[in-house]
């Protein structure tokens, strides 16, 4: 391992965990040899985890054409992927102009203060993840939440929060 | 009779789905022989969820429906035939002012057909304009039906269509590629996402258009994953295209192929630009690439390559079946045919309106979309998203063309029109544009890469209360800069939004500088909280919810805030039920 290129504190970027890498022979099958297709690989590796395992990135080096400094540069360029797991929802919160003029960071401030976390973070109990994106398009009913793929208009601060903790007792039921 | 359901993105935010469930089961349990169909987005995303029901010529539009009116809407409307008055928004026969001052081109279908099935298409004349291009004309004259019609890029620079179609049908080569950028990227902006959703066809009929006319075999749409709804549509329209043979091997027996996929992105802003696309869809990460050599010349797998975004391909079929005189009668000399536009922010009626160009902003935003939501003061719309720029109302009577927004410091760019009112605050607005294009920058020239950060620095400098004069002459110097020493649209629009603050709101600026005031009341460092003790009743609740214990005060007597150890977390503000705690 190289000194002078901090592979080390690289690493810790990513949480390592022990993972099926054979999950990922159909999608290597498919797209392997097509030139041009690492960002499909990861996408679909990404749906196969929910994130982007350590293991897998040296997996799909190994058995591509891809060097691990490109798969590193490709992953860490889109925001998209991601090198740590996720919750079991995943609260984008978006943060595009109708959204910042109509008070989306008072909707986020209440997320944080309600799951006690960061955007980018996850809750300790691995329910809720909050990511931050740029737009999510439906700007004419913002402020704008998309839980696990649904979207959520119009926000107030309390009305965020009320559909967290509604997400948690049907959860809990 | 046929009942049409709004099932676009914002229409299923809004509760559409539960909608169109309760519709079925009533139809059902009534035993009615009616059609029930999803659609797309009709623009009207301030009224949704939205029911249509089509009675032969006359079209019954139901607004902010839920689950318990869609049943009596079917009661009332389908069983006994009397139009449910109290929950209609307008009928075909009297529009209401959303609709009436609209022109509908690239939009026409959306919101009028179910998008996943073509043969609704087909039936409103789709694939005619296809058919007759294949059939009966060359290469070449499509090409002059482009010219005469006069579009241009719908995506942000607005450049002659025919000229990037002439220019790859003219490389060598026989591989080439068309690609559609449906990589929206732009904050504020979702007309591309409502031709995705609502007529995916268009774009294709439009692609394919463009394929023979450049001569190209090959389409790739590079659609952002963050539309999984278009997606999913883009996959059957595809499907139920290929099977019709409008796509594939010999389409129709006229010798001519074409096959066409989608590519994810993966969320990069750059990815807009059209190199940067390029590298994206060829697996890399998406740094722009210098041109020349043009994607004409050397594009996709250094082929030939021509980039339109969706909005420009939807205008195409249009086109060819009207006739390209008459696309080029709408519009102004040098900005032919219409625009969509994405309203939103503080406007009463957000959603999309597509315009003939040459409108004004003010017919725009007082004529369709009503004005300023609670009757605020406008104070400023931005256009085209963080590469445009915010106009004042002193120009809001600029119209909307490639040339008159550009004189302005502005530009058309991919039509998001975000509202401000007083209570914006302008420094605020630019920072945030500073704080997104600073994070999308790609990092390949140092100007943009750091120029833009260092923007931002001085902006966060500005609104914590600590700018000088000189900052703002720094700031623009910097602006010039970035825009000068960038490689592609990103970095070279960047500072709009910075350049155009500055010339128009300059005085906002001075107040955050000298006064160390907001005058919106937004940038938190500048705020004073402050209790009327005539107001006050003592009731002790902001003392409680203080989380700094900064409230002084006892029981049924007024308390004071205690400046040093105030943080301005506003929590007084919004705890105070008598509204004595005030900003100032």
């Amino acid at each position: 391992m190289c000194n002078n290129c901090k592979s080390e504190e690289m690493v810790k970027n990513f949480k390592d965990e022990a993972i099926d890498t054979s999950l990922l022979n159909p999608v290597i099958e498919k797209y392997g040899k097509v030139k041009g297709s690492l960002i499909n690989i990861l996408q679909a590796t990404q749906d196969i985890y929910g994130y982007l395992p350590l293991q897998a990135l040296n997996y799909i080096s190994d058995n591509t054409d891809n060097k691990k400094s490109v798969i590193y540069g490709v992953a860490t360029f889109y925001t998209q992927f991601r090198l740590k797991p996720i919750g079991k929802y995943l609260i984008l919160q978006c943060q595009g102009t109708a959204c910042h003029v109509n008070g989306s960071k008072e909707v986020s401030q209440a997320l944080c203060e309600e799951l006690k976390i960061l955007p980018g973070e996850t809750t300790e109990d691995g329910m809720f993840t909050l990511e931050d994106v740029s737009c999510l398009g439906c700007c004419s009913l913002a402020p704008v939440l998309m839980i696990n793929g649904e979207a959520y208009g119009n926000l107030t601060p309390a009305e965020a929060v009320k559909i967290i903790r509604n997400i948690r007792k049907e959860d809990l039921a | 009779m046929k009942v049409l359901v709004g099932l676009g993105s914002c229409g299923i935010a809004a509760g559409g789905r539960k909608v169109l469930e309760s519709i079925n089961e009533s139809v059902a349990k009534n035993g009615l022989d009616i059609i029930v169909e999803p659609t797309g987005c009709v623009g009207m995303c301030f009224h949704e969820p939205l029911v249509d029901i089509i009675d032969g010529d006359k079209k019954y539009t139901y607004g902010h429906v839920n689950a318990e009116i869609a049943n009596k809407i079917v009661e009332s409307h389908l069983v006994n035939g009397k139009p449910l008055t109290e929950y209609l928004i307008y009928t075909n026969d009297e529009p209401d002012v959303f609709v009436k001052n609209q022109l509908k081109v690239a939009l026409e279908n959306c919101g009028q057909i179910n998008p996943e099935n073509i043969n609704d298409y087909l039936e409103v004349g789709g694939y005619k304009a296809l058919e007759k291009v294949l059939t009966s004309m060359k290469q070449e004259e499509v090409i002059e039906e482009m010219k005469i019609s006069g579009l241009r890029g719908r995506g942000g620079a607005g450049f002659p269509t025919w000229f990037k179609w002439d220019a790859a049908l003219k490389s060598k080569g026989t591989e080439k590629y068309v690609v559609c950028n449906a990589d929206e990227g732009d904050p504020g902006a979702f007309m591309d996402r409502s031709v995705l959703e609502g007529d995916p066809h268009k774009l294709i009929e439009g692609m394919i258009i463009c394929g023979f006319a450049m001569g190209s075999n090959h389409g790739v749409i590079y659609c952002r994953a963050e539309y999984p709804l278009a997606i999913k549509r883009l996959n059957i329209a595809i499907e139920q295209a290929t099977e019709k043979n409008y796509l594939g091997e010999n389409i129709l027996g006229t010798g001519f192929s074409f096959d066409l996929r989608i590519k994810m992105g993966a969320g990069a802003f750059v990815c807009g630009e059209e190199t940067a696309l390029i590298e994206s869809l060829e697996g890399k990460r998406g740094m722009p690439r210098l041109k020349p050599p043009f994607p004409a010349q050397s594009g996709y797998w250094r082929k030939p390559t021509n980039i339109n975004n969706v909005e420009t391909f939807a205008n195409v079929s249009w086109i060819i079946s009207h006739g390209p005189e008459k696309f080029a009668a709408i519009g102004t000399e040098k900005s032919k045919g219409t625009k969509v536009f994405a309203l939103s922010g503080k406007i009463k009626l957000g959603g999309l309106a597509e315009v003939p160009m040459g409108m004004t902003l003010r017919e725009v935003i007082f004529g369709i979309g009503g004005g300023i939501k609670g009757d605020k003061k406008f104070k400023a719309v931005q256009l085209g998203g963080p590469s445009g720029g915010c106009l004042p109302e002193s120009l809001l009577d600029t119209p909307v063309t490639y040339e008159d927004l550009s004189k302005t410091g502005a530009i058309v760019g991919s039509g998001g029109m975000v509202v401000m009112d007083e209570t914006t605050c302008i420094v605020d607005v630019t920072k945030f544009f500073l704080e997104f294009t600073c994070n999308e920058s790609c990092g390949k020239c140092t100007y943009c890469r750091v120029g833009t950060k260092r923007m931002l620095q001085i902006l966060e400098k500005i609104t914590e209360g600590n700018g000088t004069m000189e900052d703002l002459d720094e700031l623009e110097a910097l602006a010039l800069s970035v825009k000068d020493a960038s490689l592609c649209g990103l970095g070279q629009t960047a500072p709009n939004p910075v350049l155009t603050s500055l010339k128009y709101f300059r005085d906002e600026y001075i107040a955050h500088i000298v006064d160390k005031k907001c005058p919106a009341k937004k940038c938190t460092a500048l705020l004073t909280y402050n209790i009327d003790t005539e107001k006050c009743t003592g009731c002790t609740l902001c003392a409680r919810k203080c989380p700094v214990q900064a409230i002084d005060g006892t029981v049924k007597n007024p308390h004071v805030i205690i400046q040093d150890k105030c943080i301005k977390c506003g929590n007084c503000y919004t705890a105070c039920k008598f509204g004595a705690v005030e900003i100032i």
